[in-house]
């Protein structure tokens, strides 16, 4: 299936959940957050939240900015 | 003599003993970034949420390994955003990822030439955050009449501009931002517009409860020292506020006895 992640499209398997797109994305580590659709996933949610075609998934960090 | 002691800076019932809160935008790298924020003696360091750059440089330095929110209170921003929507979606996504961290600094834009707060959807905005539970600091413009709105929809501080972003303009409107300041129950934090470290202790001496900058530190030819620089300006300011200064006359005042001269 496709996504739109960060703007750009983006082909993830069938099913995926948003814990998989961050385990494929190797950002486990790091400190991230996500929105699908405009709508907050919580870290405690990754991996109930499976994905669907089309979705609007953004992941975002923090940068210095004043 | 009496020695006047403060008291701390308090915003949404913490305590900060520094009354500069800096940006950690524009520097050239994570160590400079570091430096100046140590130098400023800044408790409050703002952040800006981006997009994570997918698939590239994955071992880049992260801002809060350089900063880590145990020791600085993280403040993010809404930088950038010009609708109610995107600048309520931005707080969000930072308190998911801050893990839970309410505080926020909302900032709405109008216009990229001026970079001017859009004060109608800035208000909007800080409804929809305050009953969402966020602790609001507010950008604004230096209007005491919109000031008072924003304390009164329940934002923890209210944030005047000093003059456009950036410009390092220095205090463009002395009287309002005193206005702003007497008519206020929450602490007034100078955002924006500072240059140098007079503009600093020009805002303190106004009675304002602190300034927050960046390009004026981050700009710099030399960050670490302006850093320091403006770190004194404030305190100065404070206490030259504190101390209450003599007011303006036309005319002069010797300031040696008349009395007892012998000539």
């Amino acid at each position: 299936m496709n996504i739109l992640l960060n703007g750009e499209n983006h082909t993830l398997p069938d099913g995926c959940t948003a814990a998989g797109l961050v385990e494929s994305l190797q950002l486990g580590e790091r400190r991230i957050a996500m929105e699908v659709n405009k709508e907050i996933v919580p870290g405690s949610q990754y991996t109930n939240h499976i994905l669907a075609e089309g979705d609007k998934v953004e992941v975002v960090h923090a940068i210095g900015g004043g | 003599m009496t020695q006047m002691t403060d008291q701390p800076l308090l915003i949404a019932g913490v305590e900060y003993q520094s009354r500069l809160l800096v940006g950690t935008g524009k520097y050239k790298d994570m160590d400079e970034t570091r430096l100046a924020t140590e130098a400023s003696g800044a408790e409050i360091v703002t952040i800006a949420i981006r997009r994570s750059n997918i698939g590239q440089n994955p071992d880049e330095p992260n801002l809060l390994d350089t900063l880590p929110p145990d020791r600085y209170t993280l403040l993010p921003n809404t930088a950038g955003c010009y609708t109610t929507e995107d600048a309520v979606r931005t707080c969000r996504l930072a308190r998911e990822l801050l893990d839970g961290h309410s505080l926020v600094k909302l900032e709405v834009l109008g216009d990229e030439k001026t970079l001017f707060p859009d004060i109608i959807q800035t208000i909007e905005a800080a409804e929809i955050l305050v009953k969402d539970d966020f602790q609001v600091m507010v950008y604004t413009n230096d209007d005491p009449i919109i000031a008072k709105r924003l304390e009164e929809i329940g934002c923890v501080a209210v944030m005047p501009l000093a003059a456009p972003i950036g410009s390092g303009l220095g205090i463009q409107n002395p009287n309002n931002i005193r206005t702003i300041v007497e008519n206020a129950a929450v602490p007034i934090l100078v955002d924006a517009g500072v240059g140098t470290a007079s503009d600093a202790a020009a805002a303190m001496e106004l009675g304002c409860d602190g300034v927050l900058m960046n390009t004026a530190i981050a700009g710099a030819q030399e960050p670490v020292l302006m850093a320091s620089a403006m770190k004194k300006g404030i305190e100065a300011g404070r206490e030259a506020y504190l101390a209450g200064r003599i007011p303006r006359k036309r005319f002069a005042s010797a300031s040696s006895p008349i009395d007892g001269t012998f000539f």
